[in-house]
C-alpha cells in the first residue's frame, strides 16, 4: 500500500476532532453525523485509491484534467445551476458538480508540471506562462461568483512559482504591483456583496443586525470560551444558535467556545504537524513535478486554515472558505483529502525508489 | 514554445533551492499562525471578561411578571373588584415578519373589527417593540379554538390568558371605585419619572379613577421576574431562576354595598347624589352618583359609540357626589344658627317677627320667605323645624359675610372633603376675597342675604354637605370621609384611614344642641318639614331639608314648577342622621330637579335609614328604650 503512516494518522485524529465538534455544532443531529462520516469515509478511501496512483501517471493526466476543467468553468458560466446568488454547479444529471473543486488539484499540478520540466529556477516566459496558467481559471472562479476559492486557486499556483525560485527581486515588484493594483479591484473588480463583507470587517460594531452579526457572534463565541472552553455541547453561543452557519464556516467558533484556547492551540498543533509533514514529504520527493506539487498543495492546504480562522476571529473579511478537515460539508473534503491522496502518492513514489 | 531544451540539469542544486523555499514557506506559516494565536489570545484571554458577559446577554433574558392587582371588598367582605382570568390574542411586534400581512390573515380565522385593528396599531407605536400587545381581548372559546389550530401560521401572535379587573356590581360602584383600562403613553412617562416604570414593565392596567387610581401603588403591588434562557429567535429554552411577583394589597372599604344598592334603587332615573358616612369614624357607608354606567366597559377599552352614548347631557361621567356643586340651601340653617347663638345675634328665648319676606333699610329688593305670609313669631328652634329663611336672612345680615364665611370653613366648606378619590371639587364657600378674585366687584351687603339660607354664590358638593352635618352632630368632633378602611397583604392589616382633623370648638358647647334639638324637632314635630317621611319608624331620627333654587324667580313672581322647564326646577336637598341622641349614620341627599327636600329627599333618607337600622338589629335595640 502506497501511504504515509504519519499524515494518514494526523489526518483520522484530525477527523475524529470533526466529528466531535460537528455533532455539537450541528444540535447531535444523528443523521447529520451519519452523512458527515459517510463522506469522511469516502474520502479516505478515495485519498487512499489516489496514493497508489504513480506520480507519473498523475503526469499523464494532468494536461486533459486541466482542459477538461477549464471547459467545464466556460460550461459553468454558460449554463451553470446558481444557488445562494453564485453560479456555481454543473448539473450532471445524476449529481451536481462544481468544476471548481476539480481546479484546486488541476491548477497546481498543471503548474507543477509545466514549471517542473524546465530547470528551476525557471526563466521569464515559463514564469509568465506559468502565471496565465494559473489566472485563467481564476478569473472565470471569480467570475461565479467565488472569492474564496479564487483565492485558494491563485495561490496554490503562485506557491508552485514561489518554490520553484522565483527571483526575491520580482516577488518584491509584483508585490508593489498588486499593493498599487487594489484600489482599482476595489472599485472595478469586486461585487457590492464582497464589499459590504469588507467594510463590515473593518468595523462589525457599526451593523450588529446585519451583515456584522456573524463576526460579532463569532467573536462573543471565541472569546466566551475563554482558556478552557464551556465544555463540549455546552456553548451557548452555538447550542442556542445564536452562532450562524456553525456547522460550515463558522465550526472553528464551535471548537473555540467549548474547548477554549486549550482546544484552539491542539488543532493548530496538529495543522502544523501536517503542514510540516507535507513539507518535508515535498523536499524530499523525487523530481521536481513532485517537490512543487507536495509542496504548493501543503502551504494551499494552510492558506485554507488561515483565511478560515482569520475570518472567524475577525481578522480577515468573511469570504465562505470552510475550516479544512473539521467543517461539515462534502465537496472540500473530498478535494482536501485528494490532494492528500497526491502529496501520499509523491511520498511512497520516492520510498520504492529508495528500496 | 514548449520545445524542451537539452540542457544538463543540476538535481542536487534544484533540490537545494526548493528546500531553502520550502524552509522559507514554513516560516511563513509559523509566522502567520502566530498572528492567529496572538489575536485569539487577546479575545480568549485578555476579553475573555468581557465576551463572556455578551454571550449571558445574548442567551439570558429577564421577563417580567405581572403582580396579581389587590381585590376590594365592601365593609362585610362582599368582594366589589376581583381578577378573572380572560384570553387575549396578543402580538409581540418584534417577532412578527409582516405585520399587515398577518393582521389581514389572522382577521380571516378571527373576527377583529376595524376599531381594534386601529387601537392595536396605535398602542404599538406607543410601546416597546419587545412587549405584547392585546390585538383582541376576551376571546370566546370557539375563537381560542380556531386560533389555536392555526397557532403555527403566526410567529408572535399567541393566545395569552391574564387577569382582567371584573367589578360584579357593575354601574352601582363606578363613582366609588373607578375602573381600571390601559396603561397610556402619558401614565407610562409619570411611571419613569417616578421611577416605577419597572416595576410596571409586564402591567397592561392601571387605576383611572376612584379608589383604583387613589390607591393605586397599594393595590398593584411588585413585579416578579423570571431569567430565562432563549435561543437566536428569543424561544425560552429553560428557566434558570424566578422571583415571584408580590400580589398587591387587598382593600377593605367602609362601603355597605347593600346601602349602596338601596341608594342607586331609591334615586332610579332622577339625577342626584347619595352621601352615607359612620357617624362614628367619617367611614362613608355609600356613595352614589346617578346616572352611572358600567365600569366594566372600560377595562378593555370602550368602543367609540359607548363612549360617545356617555356624553349625554345627563353627564353620567361625572360624580354628583363629590364633583357636584349645589347651593346647601336649607341644609345649612341648623349652621347658620349655631353661629348666630355664638356671636349673640340671637338667643334660645328670642324671637323675630316673620311678615314673610326680610328687606333692608333703601333697598327696595324684599327677599322672600318659602312661605308667603311668613311664619309669625320665630325664635331658634322654629327657624330650624320649619326652615324659616325670614330669620336667616336677618342673622346672616347682621352676622356679616366675613364671620359666615370664616365659621363655615371650619366645617369644611370652600375646601376639598379629603375623601380617598380624586375626583372632588372644592366648590364655593363666598367671601369678600373670593367675590373680589371672581367677579373684580366688591361685596355687597345683600349678597351676604341670601348666603344665610345657603343660597347665593354658596356651593357645596354632598360630600361637603354630609361632612359639615356629621362635624355639627359630634359636637364638633371632626371625622374626614373616606372610602378605604384597611389594606390587607398576607396576614397583614394596617390601617388605612380614620384619623381626625382638628376639632370645631365653640365658645358655648350648648349650641350644638340647640341645633341637634331643632334637627330632631324636624322629624319629630307634626309642623316638622320631614315629619311625614318618616312617620312610624323604629329609630329616632333627626334631620334638616332642603330646596335649591336653580334659577332666582324675578321680584313678586311666584315659583311654579309646571311653568318652569325640568332644568330650571329646584333640587331637592336633605340631611339627616340617626339615632339623634347618639349619632350612628350622617346622611346628605341631593336630587336634581324634583322639587322640595321634604316630598324627595326625606323619604330616599327613609329608606336608607330603614335599611341601616333593620341590618343592624343589635344596636337598633339598644338605642330605643
Amino acid at each position: 500500500m502506497h501511504l504515509d503512516l504519519p499524515l494518514l494518522i494526523a489526518l483520522l485524529i484530525m477527523m475524529i476532532g470533526s466529528i466531535t465538534v460537528v455533532y455539537s455544532a450541528s444540535g447531535q443531529d444523528t443523521a447529520m453525523m451519519i452523512r458527515h462520516m459517510t463522506r469522511m469515509g469516502g474520502a479516505v478511501i478515495g485519498m487512499i485509491i489516489l496514493a497508489q496512483f504513480s506520480p507519473a501517471t498523475l503526469k499523464r493526466l494532468v494536461i486533459p484534467l486541466y482542459c477538461v476543467g477549464l471547459l467545464m468553468l466556460v460550461g459553468v458560466l454558460l449554463f451553470g445551476v446558481s444557488s445562494k446568488g453564485a453560479q456555481r454547479w454543473l448539473n450532471l444529471g445524476i449529481t451536481r458538480f462544481q468544476p471548481s473543486e476539480l481546479m484546486k488539484l488541476a491548477v497546481p499540478m498543471m503548474v507543477a508540471w509545466y514549471i517542473g520540466r524546465n530547470h528551476l529556477p525557471p526563466r521569464p516566459l515559463h514564469l509568465i506562462i506559468g502565471f496565465m496558467i494559473v489566472m485563467l481559471p481564476t478569473l472565470l472562479i471569480k467570475e461565479q461568483p467565488d472569492l474564496g476559492t479564487s483565492i485558494l486557486i491563485a495561490s496554490s499556483g503562485i506557491f508552485v512559482l514561489f518554490l520553484s525560485g522565483l527571483s526575491w527581486r520580482l516577488i518584491g515588484f509584483l508585490s508593489s504591483v498588486v499593493a498599487l493594483a487594489a484600489w482599482p479591484f476595489w472599485h472595478y473588480g469586486m461585487h457590492d456583496y464582497q464589499k459590504q463583507r469588507v467594510l463590515t470587517f473593518l468595523d462589525p460594531e457599526s451593523d450588529p443586525l446585519g451583515s456584522g452579526y456573524h463576526i460579532i457572534q463569532s467573536k462573543i463565541a471565541i472569546g466566551s470560551g475563554g482558556v478552557e472552553g464551556k465544555g463540549w455541547l455546552l456553548g451557548t453561543q452555538s447550542q442556542l444558535e445564536f452562532l450562524p452557519e456553525r456547522h460550515t464556516d463558522f465550526i472553528f467558533s464551535v471548537l473555540s467556545e467549548e474547548f477554549g484556547l486549550f482546544g484552539v492551540c491542539v488543532l493548530l498543533s496538529l495543522y502544523l504537524f501536517i503542514i510540516g509533514r507535507g513539507l518535508y514529504i515535498a523536499v524530499n520527493a523525487q523530481d521536481a513535478f513532485g517537490k512543487l506539487l507536495a509542496g504548493a498543495l501543503t502551504l494551499t492546504f494552510f492558506v485554507y486554515v488561515f483565511v478560515n480562522i482569520g475570518m472567524v476571529s475577525g481578522l480577515l473579511p468573511v469570504v465562505g472558505v470552510p475550516l479544512p478537515l473539521i467543517s461539515y460539508g462534502g465537496t472540500s473534503m473530498v478535494t482536501l483529502m485528494a490532494g492528500f491522496g497526491i502529496i501520499m502518492s509523491i511520498a511512497t513514489d520516492k520510498r520504492m525508489l529508495l528500496k | 514554445m514548449l520545445k524542451h531544451r537539452p540542457t544538463i540539469r543540476d538535481h542536487s542544486a534544484e533540490a537545494n533551492l526548493f528546500a531553502r523555499r520550502a524552509f522559507v514557506g514554513f516560516v511563513f506559516v509559523l509566522a502567520m499562525v502566530a498572528i492567529l494565536l496572538s489575536n485569539l489570545y487577546k479575545i480568549q484571554v485578555e476579553n475573555h471578561q468581557d465576551y463572556q458577559t455578551r454571550s449571558n446577554d445574548n442567551r439570558i433574558k429577564v421577563i417580567p411578571i405581572a403582580p396579581n392587582r389587590g381585590l376590594i371588598y365592601d365593609r362585610n367582605g362582599v368582594l366589589l373588584a376581583e381578577n378573572k382570568p380572560v384570553y387575549n390574542l396578543e402580538v409581540i411586534p418584534e417577532d412578527v415578519n409582516d405585520l399587515t400581512e398577518s393582521l389581514d390573515q389572522v382577521s380571516k380565522i378571527i373576527t377583529i373589527s376595524e376599531q381594534e385593528k386601529e387601537d392595536f396599531l396605535k398602542d404599538i407605536k406607543h410601546t416597546r417593540r419587545f412587549k405584547s400587545q392585546i390585538l383582541k381581548a376576551r376571546l370566546n372559546e370557539t375563537e381560542v379554538a380556531k386560533f389555536s389550530v392555526n397557532q403555527h401560521k403566526f410567529p408572535g401572535f399567541s393566545i395569552e390568558a391574564r387577569l382582567a379587573r371584573y367589578y360584579p356590581f357593575g354601574d352601582t360602584l363606578t363613582h366609588a371605585l373607578g375602573y381600571v383600562a390601559k396603561l397610556n403613553k402619558k401614565e407610562l412617562n409619570k411611571l419613569d419619572q417616578e421611577g416605577q416604570a419597572t416595576n410596571y414593565r409586564a402591567t397592561y392596567d392601571i387605576g383611572k379613577l376612584g379608589i383604583e387610581k387613589y390607591y393605586e401603588q397599594l393595590l398593584h403591588g411588585e413585579v416578579g421576574s423570571q431569567r430565562v434562557e432563549v435561543n437566536n429567535r428569543g424561544r425560552v429554552i429553560r428557566t434558570l431562576s424566578m422571583i415571584q411577583p408580590k400580589p398587591g394589597s387587598d382593600i377593605v372599604l367602609t362601603l355597605d354595598i347593600g346601602l349602596q344598592q338601596i341608594a342607586q334603587h331609591a334615586l332610579k332615573d332622577m339625577r342626584g347624589a347619595i352621601v352615607v358616612m359612620d357617624a362614628k369614624d367619617g367611614g362613608v357607608l355609600a356613595l352614589y352618583s346617578n346616572p352611572s354606567y358600567d365600569p366594566n366597559l372600560f377595562v378593555h377599552g370602550i368602543s367609540s359609540k359607548n363612549y360617545k352614548a356617555l356624553l349625554n347631557q345627563d353627564r353620567p361621567l361625572i360624580n354628583r357626589a363629590t364633583q357636584g356643586r349645589y347651593a346647601p340651601a336649607s341644609t345649612v340653617k341648623p349652621h347658620m344658627a349655631i353661629l348666630a347663638l355664638e356671636e349673640n345675634i340671637v338667643s334660645e328665648s328670642t324671637s323675630i317677627w316673620d311678615p314673610g319676606f326680610f328687606e333692608i333699610p333703601n333697598v327696595e329688593h324684599k327677599w322672600r320667605d318659602w312661605k308667603r305670609w311668613g311664619h309669625g313669631h320665630v325664635d331658634v328652634y322654629k327657624a330650624i323645624e320649619e326652615s324659616c329663611d325670614t330669620y336667616f336672612y336677618d342673622a346672616a345680615y347682621r352676622l356679616g359675610i366675613t364671620k359666615i364665611s370664616d365659621f363655615m370653613a371650619r366645617f369644611g366648606f370652600g375646601d376639598l372633603s379629603g375623601i380617598d378619590i380624586h375626583e372632588e371639587t372644592t366648590a364655593i364657600l363666598p367671601s369678600k376675597e373670593w367675590k373680589e378674585g371672581r367677579f373684580k366687584e366688591s361685596w355687597w351687603r345683600g349678597d351676604t342675604i341670601s348666603v344665610g339660607i345657603g343660597q347665593g354664590y354658596w356651593t357645596a358638593t354632598p360630600i361637603q354637605i354630609a361632612n359639615a352635618t356629621n362635624i355639627l352632630v359630634n359636637k364638633g368632633i371632626n371625622h374626614p370621609p373616606h372610602l378605604a378602611q384597611v389594606a390587607k397583604k398576607e396576614d397583614q392589616v394596617t390601617q388605612i384611614n380614620g384619623d381626625e382633623k382638628p376639632p370645631v370648638i365653640l365658645k358655648n358647647p350648648d349650641n350644638w344642641r340647640i341645633a341637634i334639638d331643632a334637627m330632631h324637632n324636624t322629624v319629630k314635630k307634626v309642623t316638622g318639614t320631614a315629619h311625614k317621611a318618616f312617620k312610624g319608624v323604629s329609630y329616632d331620627p333627626a334631620g334638616k331639608t332642603g330646596t335649591a333654587q336653580v334659577v332666582s324667580i324675578a321680584q313678586g313672581e311666584r315659583y311654579d314648577a309646571k311653568s318652569l322647564k325640568e332644568r330650571q326646577r329646584d333640587n331637592a336637598i336633605y340631611v339627616g342622621f340617626a339615632p339623634y341622641n347618639n349619632p350612628q349614620i350622617v346622611l346628605s341627599i341631593v336630587v336634581e330637579n324634583t322639587g322640595g327636600g321634604s316630598s324627595v329627599g326625606a323619604p330616599i333618607a327613609r329608606q336608607l335609614m330603614d335599611y341601616y337600622f333593620a341590618a343592624n338589629p343589635v344596636e337598633l335595640a339598644g338605642n330605643i328604650k
